[in-house]
């Protein structure tokens, strides 16, 4: 895990090991489990975070976002890949 | 009163029974010996009522956890239940077989501890001999079973200047985050103060190695940075506040706000063959007594932290100031912070004293000796 995880289009994103995503029916919400940390994702980070699967591109990623949200490519592009490379910085995610 | 939010985490201390010998240990000074523990199947129900109230997290530890036989079994079951399951271990007891049998079972995640960067000195402070090499190779082997692994530190004045070279420690074993964590001064600790806390220049120090190592690391490892209260200006918000994040079952089934609040005499534990999970969160006495604001003395109760550090840590205030309901003594508006002050003024101004190391038969007030019982013990002590 020490080694530094640059996300670019042809990256696979996936959760990397001991990184959890899951539904909580108690709060009714969706939570990141981490080692020793979690967090509730915002609505567009359980968006992407759920395409993680480690099969997607982030490219195929973005292209879905855009077709599902009818939004800019390009403004989703830029978005997601701020998105996931911070998620990398912070150890939770992994390509 | 409103029934409380449900708790994040849940820490099951499974045992005290532990084959290292820490002298800041944050078991209690009175430890619990095997045949009040737990059996297996009480502690698969309370797992279950961990869930069942909303935690997300267990965390399994001790004492050493891998001394029950039954912690696989308990793994399972948290598994089963939905929790993410963290093992917190010294890992000298971690062989290959229960390392698989973990796996198979659903650990999610483990903590490593270390006494220090290197053998001597952490075979010294666990006073276990050999124990370094053991948890290096463990370490390695928990990497190579595709297990994320936490190296846990605790730093203090006799291990802080190899600060540098645990993280390089960190590197080397391919760690995805590192808890450089102070002593915490409560019961083992409080015994042994004068031996263990840093001075202040140590501490500054620290800080700028820690701040060094966040930007250099940066995206390689997380760092969790812990520093000691006598020398803060404004306390700790200790558990995420008292009986609102977190609770800690203990060896016996004792329902604690947090790890160290058997320390403050007075207060009366529940336990799980008594009552439910769920009715000792919500309604116990000693998870009520500090929940929230309502108990707060002045400066606490005007201040506009208040919900923010909640007070502070209610077993500091006990232990400084013989009160578990003053304000903690770490934040500088309370009117004892100079003698927390003070009292690291005048422990680190000499040599540390021996350690008092924790043992079953080595209870402070009869502890005369630093001598560890029995340094090259390869199974628990008991």
């Amino acid at each position: 895990m020490s080694q530094l995880v640059t996300i670019s289009a042809d990256s696979v994103p996936r959760l990397p090991p001991g990184v959890k995503l899951r539904f909580d029916k108690r709060r009714d919400s969706w939570i990141v489990l981490a080692p020793e940390r979690l967090f509730v994702p915002d609505p567009i980070a359980l968006e992407v975070i759920k395409r993680c699967d480690g099969a997607a591109s982030v490219s195929a990623i973005v292209d879905d976002l855009a077709k599902t949200f009818d939004a800019d490519r390009a403004v989703i592009e830029k978005d997601v890949n701020a998105l996931l490379q911070d998620l990398a910085d912070k150890g939770v995610m992994t390509a | 009163m409103n029934a409380p939010e449900p708790p994040l985490a849940a820490l099951a201390e499974l045992t005290h029974r532990c084959p290292l010998q820490c002298p800041y240990c944050s078991n209690p000074l009175e430890l619990e010996r095997a045949a009040g523990e737990l059996d297996t199947e009480t502690w698969c129900r309370v797992i279950r009522e961990i869930a069942d109230l909303g935690a997300l997290q267990i965390h399994f530890s001790g004492g050493e956890p891998l001394v029950r036989k039954d912690l696989e079994r308990l793994v399972e079951e948290a598994r089963d239940a939905g929790l993410y399951a963290n093992l917190i271990t010294s890992a000298v007891l971690l062989t290959e077989d229960r390392l698989q049998a973990l796996v198979a079972a659903g650990i999610d995640h483990v903590q490593v501890s270390f006494q220090d960067s290197e053998a001597v000195g952490g075979d010294r402070i666990g006073g276990y001999r050999g124990a370094h090499e053991k948890k290096i190779d463990a370490a390695r082997r928990v990497r190579a079973a595709g297990l994320p692994v936490t190296l846990n530190m605790v730093v203090h004045r006799q291990n802080l200047h190899h600060l540098e070279a645990m993280f390089d420690m960190a590197v080397e074993l391919d760690a995805h985050r590192i808890e450089i964590a102070h002593v915490q001064y409560y019961g083992w600790a409080y015994e042994n103060r004068a031996a263990l806390l840093p001075t202040r220049a140590q501490l500054d120090r620290s800080i700028e190695v820690v701040d060094a190592a966040r930007e250099r690391y940066k995206g390689r490892f997380a760092i969790d940075y812990v520093v000691p209260d006598y020398y803060a200006r404004r306390p700790k918000a200790c558990m995420g506040g008292w009986g609102r994040r977190f609770l800690n079952v203990s060896p016996s089934g004792k329902v604690l706000p947090c790890h160290a609040a058997e320390t403050i005499t007075g207060l009366a534990f529940d336990t799980v063959l008594e009552r439910s999970l769920e009715d000792i969160w919500e309604s116990s006495e000693a998870f009520l007594r500090f929940r929230g604001t309502d108990w707060m003395p002045e400066p606490c109760r005007s201040c506009e932290r208040r919900e923010l550090d909640w007070g502070g840590c209610r077993c500091q205030a006990f232990a400084i100031t013989g009160n578990a309901a003053d304000t903690d003594p770490a934040c500088e508006l309370s009117p004892h912070h100079q003698v927390m002050l003070d009292l690291a003024k005048s422990e680190t101004g000499e040599a540390p004293p021996d350690f008092v190391y924790r043992n079953y038969g080595n209870k402070p007030d009869r502890a005369k000796t630093a001598t560890p019982a029995v340094l090259t013990a390869d199974r628990p002590a008991e």
